[in-house]
C-alpha cells in the first residue's frame, strides 16, 4: 500500500514535470498559432477596415470566399495548377530521391563527395535564394529569350519529344513526362532532405536479409521489390508529408505570393485570410488522404 | 621497431600480388568452368560502373552548374555578358561587381547583423526545442497524445496562412487587454525584433515542430536503464537531464543547430514581416534588382535604367556574397549536417 501510493507519487512528479518541460511550447502554441489560426478563421469570413489605432471587422458570412472562387480571375487557376504541379513535383521528387538514396547507399570511391553535393541544395536552395531567382520578372524574360534560342538549335531530348509528341499516342503523358524532365533541377534541389531520410532508412536493414534472399536465388531486381521496399516503407510516408509541407511554404509558390500580395499591397485582410485559410484546407485535406493511402501499404517490420 | 612494420608491410604486399596472380591465372579458367557466367556477371559489372560513374557525374553537374555559372558570371563585365562567344571565361576580368554589390547591399554591417541575429535566434529556438522534445520522449503526462498532435500541426500549417492575423497581432500586440487598458492601445511591435524572439521562444519559429519532432526521436533511443540509474543514484530530474541527457545529445543538437542557423541565414519571410528596420542579407538580398537600377539612373546617369544582363548579373554576385559564408560553413560542418538526420533514425 505505502509502495503504491509512493509510485504514484513519483508518476505525478514527472507527470508535472513533463509538462513543465513542454510548457514553452503549450504557450507559444496558444499565443502564436491557435490565436492567430483563430483570428484568421473569424476574418475570413469578415470584411477588415484598417484604421488609426485599431482594426474592425464586419461580419460578412462566406462573402470572401465567394469572391475567392468567383469573382477572383486568378485564384481557382492558380490554385489548381500550383496543385497539380505539388503532385506532379512531389511524385517526381520521391522517386527520384529513392533512386538517388539506392546509389549512394552502395559502396563506390568519393561516395562522401557525391552526398555532400547532393545536400548541398539544402543549404543553398532555401528561403530568398529560391524566391529571387523566380521572382524576377527580369530573369523571366531573360529564361524566354534563352529558350527561343534554344528552340532552334537541336538537341537530342527535344528531337525525342517532337517525333513522341507526332505520333499522336498518348501525347497528354508525353507532355507531362518531359514536364518533370525539363523541371529535373527543381526536383534534385528539393530533395536533398529526402534523400538523407531514405538513406538513413537503407542503412538500418541488415545484409543478412539480403544474403538469404541471394542464396535462395533471388535476383538484385527482385530483392529491391520484396525487400528494400518494404523495409523502408515507413520512411515513404514521412517523405510524402514533408514534400508536400515544403513544397507548400516555398517562396515561389503562385497561390503564397498572390496572398502576400493581397496583404501587403491591397491591405485587403479578409479576403487574403480566406484564400490561405481555402489552400490550408486543400493541403491539409490532400496530406491526410495521401497519408491514409500509403499507410495502407505501410509494412512495419519489428 | 619501424624497420620490422616496413618489413611486415612488405610481405604482405608481396603476398597481394601473389595472391593476384593466382587469381588471375585461375579467372579464366573459372569462367570456363562456370560455362561463361563469370565473365558476363563481370562485363556486368564493369558497364554498371560506368553507367553510375556518368549518372552521378551528370547529376552532380546539375546541381552545381548554377553556382560554377553565377561564379563565372560575376566576375564579367557588362560587356562580356552579350558576347556570344564569352561563355564561362571573362575576357575583361574584374572584381567591380562585388564592390557594388557589397555597396548595394552595405554588406559589413548586415554580415554582422545576420550573424548575430541567426545566431541568437537559432540558439534560442535550438534551446527551447530541446526542453520541449525532452519533455515528449521521456515523461508520461496526460493528454500528451493530444500535445504531440498539434506539434504535428505546427509542422504542417503553413507560416503564410496565419500571417494575416499575425501581422495583426503584432500591429497591436496586447496580453489579455492589460496595454490597451493603459495604453489606451496596443503597443505596435512591427519592425523590431521583438516578436520574433518571442515567437521563437514559444517554439513557433521557422521550422520549428520539425526540430522538436528530431529530438524527440533522438531523447526516445536512449535506454529508459541510463535514466534511472541516474535517479537511484539521486539525480534529480533536472540534473538527469542537464547531466545524463543533454551530453550525449550534442551530435543531434549540433545538427538542429546548424539547420536552424542556416534556415534563418536565408529565410526571407519572417525576416520582411518582423525585422523591417533591420537590414538582414536575405531582405537586402531581395531588393538588390530595384538597387542596381536606381544605381544605375541616379550615379551613371543612364535613363533606361540597369540593362537586364547586367541587373542578372547582379543578383548572381549578390546571392554569391549571400551563400559564401554558408558554403564555408558547410564545408566544415558537412558532417553535423548529413550524419546526424541519419542517425537520428526519424520513423513515422
Amino acid at each position: 500500500m505505502e509502495r503504491q501510493k509512493k509510485l504514484t507519487g513519483l508518476q505525478k512528479r514527472k507527470a508535472i514535470a513533463g509538462y513543465l518541460f513542454i510548457l514553452p511550447f503549450i504557450v507559444g502554441f496558444l499565443v502564436f498559432m491557435i490565436q492567430p489560426l483563430a483570428q484568421s478563421l473569424y476574418m475570413s469570413f469578415c470584411d477588415v477596415q484598417v484604421g488609426a489605432g485599431s482594426f474592425s471587422p464586419q461580419f460578412r458570412g462566406l462573402f470572401n470566399y465567394v469572391r475567392a472562387f468567383t469573382v477572383d480571375p486568378e485564384f481557382t487557376r492558380l490554385l489548381s495548377e500550383e496543385i497539380s504541379r505539388m503532385f506532379i513535383n512531389s511524385l517526381a521528387i520521391m522517386v527520384f530521391s529513392f533512386f538517388v538514396a539506392l546509389i549512394l547507399n552502395q559502396k563506390f570511391r568519393g561516395r562522401a563527395l557525391v552526398r555532400a553535393v547532393f545536400f548541398l541544395p539544402v543549404i543553398l536552395s532555401s528561403g530568398v535564394i529560391i524566391g529571387v531567382e523566380t521572382d524576377n520578372a527580369l530573369m523571366a524574360s531573360i529564361e524566354a529569350a534563352v529558350g527561343e534560342t534554344a528552340a532552334s538549335g537541336v538537341s537530342v531530348t527535344g528531337a525525342i519529344e517532337e517525333i513522341l509528341k507526332t505520333a499522336g499516342i498518348g501525347t497528354r503523358a508525353f507532355e507531362t513526362v518531359f514536364e518533370i524532365v525539363d523541371s529535373i533541377y527543381d526536383v534534385a534541389i528539393a530533395s536533398g532532405i529526402q534523400i538523407i531520410i531514405f538513406l538513413s532508412g537503407l542503412q538500418t536493414i541488415s545484409t543478412s536479409m539480403y544474403e538469404a534472399a541471394d542464396i535462395e536465388g533471388c535476383t538484385k531486381w527482385e530483392s529491391l521489390w520484396k525487400i528494400t521496399l518494404p523495409m523502408v516503407s515507413s520512411l515513404f510516408l514521412v517523405n510524402w508529408i514533408y514534400t508536400i509541407v515544403d513544397f507548400c511554404m516555398r517562396s515561389d509558390n503562385e497561390v503564397i505570393e498572390k496572398i502576400s500580395e493581397e496583404i501587403t499591397v491591397q491591405i485587403n485582410y479578409g479576403f487574403a485570410s480566406a484564400m490561405s485559410w481555402v489552400y490550408f484546407g486543400v493541403v491539409i485535406a490532400i496530406i491526410g488522404i495521401t497519408s491514409l493511402i500509403i499507410s495502407k501499404g505501410v509494412y512495419y517490420y519489428d | 621497431m619501424t624497420d620490422a612494420v616496413i618489413k611486415g608491410g612488405r610481405n604482405m604486399e608481396h603476398r597481394k600480388v601473389h595472391r593476384k596472380e593466382s587469381e588471375a591465372s585461375s579467372f579464366w579458367e573459372r569462367n570456363r568452368k562456370s560455362g561463361g557466367y563469370l565473365l558476363k556477371k563481370r562485363i556486368r559489372e564493369v558497364i554498371y560502373k560506368i553507367i553510375r560513374v556518368f549518372m552521378l557525374f551528370g547529376m552532380c553537374f546539375l546541381i552545381l552548374q548554377p553556382i560554377l555559372n553565377k561564379i563565372s558570371v560575376s566576375f564579367m563585365e557588362e560587356q562580356d555578358l552579350y558576347k556570344s562567344t564569352v561563355i564561362a571565361v571573362p575576357e575583361h576580368f574584374t572584381t567591380e561587381n562585388y564592390r557594388l554589390a557589397a555597396e548595394l547591399m552595405n554588406y559589413g554591417g548586415t554580415l554582422l547583423n545576420t550573424i548575430v541575429i541567426s545566431c541568437t535566434i537559432a540558439l534560442l529556438q535550438i534551446a527551447v526545442c530541446t526542453l520541449v522534445g525532452y519533455g515528449f520522449a521521456r515523461f508520461d503526462f496526460p493528454l500528451k497524445k493530444m500535445w504531440f498532435a498539434c506539434v504535428l500541426l505546427v509542422i504542417i500549417v503553413p507560416p503564410q496562412t496565419i500571417s494575416t492575423s499575425l501581422y495583426l497581432h503584432f500591429r497591436y500586440f496586447d496580453i489579455l487587454g492589460i496595454i490597451g487598458a493603459i495604453r489606451g492601445e496596443g503597443l505596435n511591435l512591427r519592425g523590431s525584433k521583438i516578436p520574433y524572439y518571442l515567437m521563437s521562444a514559444g517554439c513557433m519559429g521557422l521550422k520549428n515542430g520539425l526540430y522538436i519532432y528530431m529530438i524527440r526521436q533522438f531523447f526516445r533511443n536512449i535506454p529508459k536503464e541510463l535514466e534511472e540509474a541516474a535517479y537511484v543514484d539521486g539525480c534529480g530530474i533536472l540534473s538527469t537531464f542537464v547531466r545524463i541527457m543533454l551530453p550525449d545529445a550534442t551530435p543531434i543538437l549540433t545538427s538542429c543547430f546548424l539547420f536552424s542557423f542556416v534556415w534563418e541565414w536565408t529565410d526571407s519571410f519572417y525576416a520582411r514581416m518582423f525585422m523591417g528596420n533591420t537590414s538582414l542579407l536575405a531582405t537586402q538580398l531581395a531588393a538588390i534588382g530595384d538597387r542596381v537600377n536606381k544605381y544605375v539612373v541616379n550615379v551613371v546617369g543612364n535613363a533606361s535604367g540597369a540593362s537586364v544582363g547586367y541587373t542578372s548579373c547582379m543578383i548572381s554576385t549578390g546571392i554569391l556574397m549571400v551563400i559564401t559564408p554558408l558554403l564555408i560553413l558547410y564545408l566544415f560542418a558537412q558532417k553535423g549536417f548529413v550524419e546526424s538526420i541519419s542517425s537520428s533514425g526519424i520513423k513515422m
